[in-house]
Parts: C-alpha cells; structure tokens; sequence
C-alpha cells in the first residue's frame, strides 16, 4: 500500500470537487474491495475521500412510487428493507446470494457497482492485465479462465463483473443518480452504467472523473415472480460461475438478466420477447455472438440450463 | 522405554480419564484470544521490527540484476535482505528449493528477499519499490506433458511387485483399466507461516509456528551454518499446519536474516498470495489403476502406477501405498512414476500418499463392483485381508475393515440404496450415496518427555510436541494424570520448545500415539522414583485420587516430591513389532449427495465415517479430528484445485477468494463412530493415529455417489458442475 492523503467529505458536491482537485483521487465507502487492492497495489490513489457521512443511506419512495436508494445504503440493510422485499424480491435475492453476512454489513450500494473483477490476472501484479495495466496484455485469455466472460469480451480483456446485487439492478431498469465535480447532477440508466471492455478495460463504468454515486432509484414496482439463481462450485461465499436474475410475469412474458458471463451485468431486452417460447430461445439469443474460452464454454449449456430452471420455477 | 513385546495391562487400562471425552483444556485461551500465536508474541521481546517477504515473478531462470536502492531509502526501511547480502547458506535436507533464491530462481514465488522496516505498513510499501531483471529460461509445468517421458520408476523408488500381474490382469474375466487425476492443491491452513526471530549474541530465539520442533532447530541452523545449541525454537500453538507446516520455510529464515541484519527482533508472516507458490503443495497426480477378478468378485491382479512431478530431487507423491495393503490379490504392481517439473516443491499435505491415492483406488473398486453387479460394500468385504498381501507371514495387528463397512452400511441405511444410478429424485436433487474404504498406516516414531512433580502434587509435563489445533495438549494431559492418579486440574502441559525432550511432533496421524507413549514412559520413571521416596515397592503400587498406596501403606503423591520435587525423562523407543505386524487404521466413509438436476452443482447431504483405530484417547478431539478430516475431503472431491498456469509455470488462483475451501453451507451433517478397539502392538497407550484416516476415502465416496445419483463416473478431480453437465437430465 502507498502513502494517501485522506479527507472526510461534508457534502456530495464537495466531495466531488475534492476528487476533480486530486488525480487518481478515490471515493471510499465500505471499503471492502478497495483497501485490499490498495494493499496489493493494484489500486494506488493517492487521496482518498471518506464519503461515509454524507448521510446517503436513506432508502425512500419515489413520487413515481419507486425507490430512492442512498449510495451508502449498506448491502444488509437494503436487503432486509420491507419494501425491497415486497416489491424488488430480485434485488433482495441477489443481495443476499452475495459475499458473506460481514461483507453485506459493511458494503454499500454505490460500491458494490463498482466493485471490480476477481480475474486472478488482475489480481497479481506480476503477471500482465490489460485493466489493471493498459497495453500489458491479458493473462487470462490462453492461461486459467474457467471463471472469465463468455460474452461481450475483447482481445484485451475477457473479464466478468462479480457483482449478483448489479445484475438485479438491471433486471429492475435502475437509475444510477450522480452529482459531478461542477455540482451539475445527472442520471445514467443501468444499461449504459457499465461498459463492455472494448480495447479500455480499465475504464469500466460510464462515470466522469470525480463524479460520485449519490443514489440508485427503482422505478415503481413491475410485479410478477422475481428469482434470483447463483451456480457456484461452493455453496456460500464464491463468485458466480453463472447467475440468472428473472422477473417472470403470470402471462410467461418477463425479464432476465445474467451475472457471470461478461464484463457487465448481462441484459438483451429482445431476447426478453422469447420468454414464452422458453429458456433455450432466450438464451439463444441472450448468448449469440458468445465466444468462449475451452475452459469456460460450460457456461453457455449452463446458462441455458439455469434459465430453464428458474422459468420452471417461476411458474410454480 | 523400550517397546518391544505387546503391551499388557497397565495403568492407562483403567480408563479414570483416558478415553473420556474431555473438553480441550486449551480451550478457554483459545476462545478469549490469549492462546499465543507466533506472529502475536508482542510480550515475548522488545522493539520488533517486521519484515515483508518478496516472491520471485518467474518460475525459472536468474536473477539479471535487482535495485533495492529505492527500498532502502523508503521510509521506515532498516534493511533488504537478499540471498547477496545474506551471507552463506546452506540447504537443509528436508528442502528441495532453497528458501532465499537468487541468483538462480526455481519456482514461482520462491523468496528473493526481505525488506525490514519500522512498521508492516512501511516495509510491505518498500517491497513494492524493489525493481528485478530476470533472466527468463524454460521450465516444466504441464505433468499431462511431462508423463509421457516418464515410463518407469525412478531409481530410489521400485516397483513393488508380487506373482504376475501383466499375465494374471490379461486372463481375468472381468477387467478395468482406468486412469484418474487428482489436481495440486494447497493446505490453505488459517494461520500464514509466521515467525519473530531475536539473536542474543549468537543465539538465535524463534517464535514460529511449526509442527516439527527439532527439524525446525536441526534445519535452522544447519541453513545458518551455526551450531544447533544455538538455536531455540518455540511455537506453542500452531493455527492450522497440515503438513505444511513441517518444515523449516521461508518466515523462518527470513526473519532471522533480517533480526541479524538489523540487530533487532524481526516478525515475519507469508502474505496470503504468497502462500501457494511460496511454501509445498500436494502435487497432482495422474494415476493408473488395473483391476482383474473373477466374476464371483474375488480381484486376481490388482496394479496400480502414479504419475507426478517435482522440483529437481524432489519425491514422488506416493498415492500408491494403500494399493499394496488394502486388497488381497496374488498378483500385484505398484509403483511411482516421477516428472520433473518446475512448479514450486511438492510435499506432504493432509494424508500424503493415501488421500489421493484412495480418491483413485476406491472409484475404481465402486466401478469394478459395478461391472461385477456386486454391492460395492460386499465387493470390498469379500476381497478383505488379514495380512500384508505381499507379505502373508505379517499379519496386521488390528484390521476391522470389515466391520468399520458392515456397521456403516447398516447406520448409514445403505440397504434403502439403489444399486442402478440415477433412480433416486427428491424435488430438483439427483440424490445418490457413495461408499468408500478407508486407509492410513500407523508410524511409530519415538517421542520423548520429561515430567515433573512438585509439593503441591502438581504434575508438569514438558515436551516438544506440538499440538495444531489436534488436541495434544489435551491428550498429553490426560494420559500424565491417568499414569500419576491426579485429576486434570493437577497437570499442566508445556509443548513446542526445543529446549524440551524431542517428541515425535505433529504430522501423519503419528503425533497422538507417540507422544502419549512418550509421556507414558516418562510418567512410569517418575511413578518409580516417588515409590522409591515413599519406600514403597514401585510395582505394585497404586496412583489413585492424587494418593500412592502400596499393600496397606498410603501417602499423598505430593508428599513424595517434597520441597525439591521430582523429575522424571524418557522416550518411547519401539523395537521390530512394525516388522512383525503391519499396523494400519482402517474406516468406511459412506456419502450422500445432491446434485441439481439443472445445475448439476453438487451438494453433500450427510457423511458418516466408522474408524477402527486403535484406542480413543479422547473420543471429543478424535471427533473433532475426523469431522476436519471428512471436511477436507469434501473439498478435494468438490472444488480445492490449484489452476496451473502452464505458459508461466504459477499457481494462478494464490488466495483465499480463488482457491476454495469448503464452507459451513457445504457441511450439513457429519457422524463419526469409533470402534471400540486397542491394539496393544502398537504402543502401551493402544492407541494409533485418527485424524487423517478421517480424510483418506472421502473424496471417492463423494464421487462414488455421484455416480449413484447421476450415472455419471467423473475420475478427474475436483468434480466440478462442468463436467457433470452433459450428462444430466433435460430442464424442464
């Protein structure tokens, strides 16, 4: 770990403009991804910006009759909120399929966006990775890849997003709110959130340097039969080889989303239209263009398999 | 004491508290956090410095050139350590790579220097700033490649051979010729190797966290080139070793290069990455297993071969022992077949030899019994033997293999099983059960102890055995207060001190039988010396309720120390009963798993292990013992597996988020039955070793049951969904 500088932000928009005024300055929430790659060096800021009191952890209803959730809002907690329970069971499914009951205490829900891969690449400073290091190459593709991204990749980079809690944001069509250095506010839909890896994989989510995640709304609630499915070789506490977040309506029609497949939360709204023709249709279409590595192909029948699995379940 | 007749009665037999179940009596520092781990010994010297290691990036090759400029200017820097500034080292025997590399790199990770700095922070920010050219040369690291050179034994290690396999294999009935594949794998203990080292002139003071105490002294300064007398070496609580924690490794060295480079106490623990590739591993195996029989299940020829690799001069990894002693059959072949490969240094880990040899050997009986449309229990039973198989005048001097799989099949339910796979459905579980033998030898090694009596009748023993989360404090307890007639609370235990008799330490389920035949050697020397004080005649005297009776004479125990106290030292020395018997430890492992239907993840639904292994010394910790056992065989049926990355030569998946372990949802029920047996030819105690038999056959019953349940016969571990998924049913 090197030498930072660290400062307690008092608002958002000041913490934002304390980020502009730092290059390579980080946010530090949870800490839970951050501090150990710090200690490895694979993150290096040197300053961080402690936005733990920026009294962000508020969940509340929307005027539309949706959800506004605090960036700080902790994993735990937005997990066991009656609302989300009633209304967003896909998001409290994966919240909970997630890391351990420690890591959801501590983590939030702007950090666990941006959590980053677990490519053992990337993991090792020695060894080449394109996201950790521009222009180093990629350990993964040609070495161990069993856990890495069947689509959406590139030549520089096949990694996959760990995070179950993103996949059920983009089942549910969230909004990701930020304010900007300039105090200017926006909002990203989940889909153009994060990025595929192209030939930039180390740039991973469509934020503007210095621009924090102040909340992540849900819109009103859509009903229906919500699973959320995690396929890991352990049965706690690994990553997802494959997961199938679905909302399934009473007429078959519905959504999906996939985790464990690509560099992103995985969502084809078209391939959503097959659903009442069934699981191999949608993943068909979910998984076109699918190029995958000999070690991880399993993930394409899986994918299909797991899907088939959750619909079925879905009807009951 | 010698032992070299059977054991008779004598006074552990009386079973007052040997052979109870005894809570640990470590146990409370354990649960309030003051049991003293080596890298925490904050109270045992002054202003210690820490020290961070920093691992080669090669696999093979040289170092060109390394500048430690950087690092020695950062702040807080005391010192950087390197093999060219260390002065000369040797190589302890029991290594194979040396423990500070350069210029020449043997493996991945192997240890290239320390830096020492004022605070972990500081020194592990410094390592950063190290800048190393290497010099890159071509190395071994695929065994799948590396086997097809190697068609042999090599010279150290024969074949062992009994009648005509090739002929006999060639004419039986029935046949199979399978080859199985087990992955490298690392112990993945709880505790990192840690150490602070101090020299006090030239004497050397460790606080480390080893299983074996005088190969550490024996090791340590052998590598320093000074006199053992010089080093001491402590580690009183051990988090976790399984084997890898049996010799002298790298925190140890580098914290006592780094003390004598900068004067002053130096801590050290092996980063987490670092582990894997730093310290031994299980190697993988490729393993070749031929079985003929008639067809009423009698096995005519059994052979089986195993491949695996190492670092120049390393050992094979022997997974074929079990083979020679577990069947009968006239006819045999086992041997090893061992590749170069440079990979870091394979070595023992949890049950070597026996673990993966039986994840191998016990498939290939579940699939023999199924070509025979035998039951895979009766298959075993009737090909059972009560003598060596090459040597029939060698009975073993106790084998209940039979009755651990008799017992077993009938707590287990085996009856309710069905013998056609893929039957068995309950909801979105595929559920089938898997039975397996288990196997691990009995070593007898000396062990040495000393105890003492003081006024108050208190009884110290003192040894430098270890105890790594096994028990042998409690054990060693129980056994002094059974020999000396005092209760628990009358004894105190000492452990893991060179400065103590040499035990047999910790490692290949040989500690609990040796190092309580030890303390019971040592406690019938002290028993004769207070029957001399008191005058009493030593041989039939009794030690009862902290009083010594001798016909209808009676004193206190405490009364025979006196103010000076006694002390009393001894060993346990065995003669040729190992010749003359084979002494082993036999089980039945019986599983039953789950596997989805659409996911085919798998799941263990329960386990149950019978163990016949001698007398119980504590059936709590030997429960303890065995339900581990049975976990870490959970593991290496299901997911532990070190990735090889075979471009680099590296262990990829180095911590604990890649390389996976078993976790509380993966075990959701584990029963343990012990035997009741003693087996006097194995020490006076009657006791053998338990904790490793636990582990050795889980693995094949696992996979044995997931055959049961799905059809599907997987012999490359771990068995992973993967490799289930194209034989699973249609979703849906």
């Amino acid at each position: 770990m090197r030498p930072f500088t660290y400062e307690r932000a008092r608002s958002p928009a000041e913490a934002a403009a304390a980020a502009a005024r730092s290059q390579g300055a980080k946010f530090i929430a949870g800490g839970t991804n951050l501090l150990d790659l710090m200690k490895l060096e694979i993150e290096a800021p040197p300053h961080l910006i402690d936005v733990n009191g920026l009294a962000l952890d508020t969940i509340e209803a929307t005027p539309d009759g949706g959800l506004r959730i605090g960036a700080l809002v902790r994993n735990t907690d937005l997990a066991a909120d009656g609302r989300v329970r009633r209304d967003y069971g896909l998001l409290s499914r994966a919240l909970l399929a997630g890391a351990s009951g420690q890591l959801r205490n501590k983590a939030t829900t702007a950090g666990n966006l941006l959590q980053r891969t677990r490519c053992p690449y990337f993991y090792d400073t020695a060894q080449p990775c394109n996201k950790r290091q521009p222009g180093s190459g990629c350990g993964a593709i040609g070495g161990f890849s069993r856990q890495h991204a069947v689509v959406g990749g590139s030549e520089a980079c096949i990694a996959t997003h760990p995070s179950d809690m993103a996949v059920a944001m983009r089942a549910l069509d969230a909004t990701v709110e930020t304010v900007k250095p300039d105090g200017a506010t926006r909002s990203i839909p989940i889909a153009d959130f994060h990025r595929l890896p192209g030939d930039t994989p180390h740039i991973e989510t469509a934020l503007a340097p210095g621009e924090l995640i102040v909340a992540v709304t849900l819109p009103k609630p859509v009903g229906g039969v919500q699973l959320y499915r995690k396929v890991r070789d352990r049965a706690s506490y690994a990553f997802a080889l494959v997961s199938v977040g679905a909302i399934v309506q009473p007429d078959g029609s519905g959504r999906v989303a996939l985790g464990g497949v690509a560099h992103k939360p995985w969502r084809i709204e078209a391939a959503e239209a097959e659903m009442p023709r069934g699981a191999k249709a949608v993943a068909a279409q979910l998984l076109a263009g699918a190029n995958p590595t000999p070690a991880n192909a399993f993930k394409l029948p899986l994918v299909e398999r797991t899907l088939g699995a959750v619909l079925a379940e879905a009807k009951g | 004491m010698k032992f070299d007749t059977p054991a008779t009665t004598n006074p552990i037999d009386r079973l007052k508290v040997v052979g109870r179940p005894t809570s640990r009596i470590d146990g409370p520092l354990k649960t309030t956090g003051t049991a003293p781990y080596a890298y925490e010994r904050h109270d045992v010297v002054a202003n210690q410095a820490y020290g961070y290691a920093v691992g080669s990036t090669i696999a093979k090759g040289r170092i060109a050139s390394m500048d430690v400029k950087a690092a020695e200017a950062a702040p807080g820097v005391l010192a950087v350590v390197t093999a060219g500034n260390a002065g000369p080292l040797a190589k302890a025997d029991r290594n194979i790579a040396t423990l500070l590399g350069g210029p020449q790199i043997e493996h991945y990770h192997q240890a290239i220097a320390l830096v020492v700095a004022e605070s972990f922070e500081q020194a592990r920010a410094a390592a950063a700033l190290i800048r190393v050219d290497y010099t890159r040369a071509d190395g071994a690291f695929d065994l799948e490649r590396a086997r097809e050179g190697v068609t042999g034994p090599s010279k150290d290690d024969p074949d062992s051979t009994l009648g005509d396999f090739a002929g006999a294999f060639a004419a039986a009935p029935i046949q199979l010729d399978a080859t199985y594949r087990t992955p490298d794998q690392s112990h993945a203990m709880m505790e990192p190797h840690a150490t602070i080292a101090a020299w006090r002139g030239d004497q050397l003071t460790v606080w480390t966290s080893n299983q074996m105490i005088d190969w550490a002294t024996t090791d340590l300064a052998k590598t320093l080139g000074i006199p053992k007398e010089k080093v001491h070496v402590v580690s009183p609580f051990v988090g976790g070793g399984f084997g890898g924690k049996l010799f002298l490794r790298a925190d140890t060295l580098l914290a006592a290069l780094g003390a004598r480079a900068t004067g002053r106490p130096v801590k050290v623990a092996l980063p987490r990455p670092l582990i894997m590739n730093n310290t031994t591993h299980r190697p993988a195996t490729i393993q070749r297993i031929r079985i003929g029989a008639t067809p009423d299940g009698r096995i005519t020829a059994i052979g089986h071969e195993s491949w695996s690799g190492n670092l120049p001069d390393g050992k094979p990894e022997n997974a074929v022992d079990q083979t020679r002693l577990l069947y009968a059959a006239p006819n045999r072949l086992t041997g090893t077949r061992l590749a170069v490969l440079d990979l870091p240094e394979g070595n023992a880990m949890r049950a070597p030899g026996e673990a993966p040899g039986l994840m191998a050997l016990e498939i290939a009986m579940d699939e023999m019994a199924e070509k025979l449309g035998l039951d895979p229990v009766e298959f075993r039973i009737r090909n059972d033997t009560q003598v060596d198989p090459e040597k029939p005048d060698r009975p073993f001097s106790q084998r209940q293999l039979v009755e651990c799989l008799r017992l077993g099949a009938e707590r287990f339910g085996w009856s309710r099983r069905s013998a056609q796979p893929a039957r068995n459905r309950d909801g979105r579980w595929l559920v089938g059960t898997g039975v397996a033998a288990a196997f691990r030898n009995n070593l007898l090694t000396p062990s040495a102890a000393r105890v003492r009596l003081d006024k108050h009748g208190m009884v110290a023993v003192e040894t430098d055995m270890t105890d790594i989360g096994t028990g042998s404090y409690t054990i060693l307890a129980q056994t002094a207060a059974e020999m000396m007639g005092v209760g628990l609370d009358k004894v105190v235990v000492r452990l893991g001190d060179s400065k103590f008799p040499v035990s047999a330490g910790s490692g290949g389920q040989w500690g609990a039988n040796n190092s309580t035949a030890g303390v019971y050697a040592a406690c019938v020397k002290l028993r004769e010396a207070v029957a001399q004080k008191l005058g009493f005649n030593s041989a039939d005297a009794v030690f009862s309720d902290g009083v010594v009776r001798s016909g209808n004479r009676s004193a206190p125990l405490a009364q025979a120390a006196g103010d000076p106290g006694l002390a009393a030292e001894d060993a346990i020395e065995y003669g040729d009963l190992g010749k003359r018997y084979q002494q082993s430890t036999f089980g039945a492992h019986f599983v039953e798993v789950g596997v989805d239907a659409a996911t085919a993840e798998i799941r263990v639904r329960r386990m149950l292990a019978v163990c016949a292994a001698g007398r119980i010394l504590n059936p709590l910790s030997a429960r303890s013992q065995v339900i581990g056992a049975m976990t870490m065989g959970v593991g290496a049926a299901l997911m532990e597996e070190l990735a090889v990355d075979t471009r680099a030569g590296f262990f990829v998946n180095h911590d604990l988020a890649g390389y996976e372990v078993p976790v509380h949802a993966d075990i959701p029920h584990q029963e343990v039955i012990f035997l009741d047996e003693t087996d006097p030819i194995s020490s006076p105690m009657k006791a053998k070793g338990v904790g490793e038999l636990g582990l050795c056959g889980v693995g094949a019953a696992i996979a044995n049951a997931i055959h049961n349940a799905t059809g599907a016969r997987v012999r490359d571990y771990p068995i992973t969904l993967d490799k289930l998924l194209d034989r699973m049913p249609e979703v849906g």
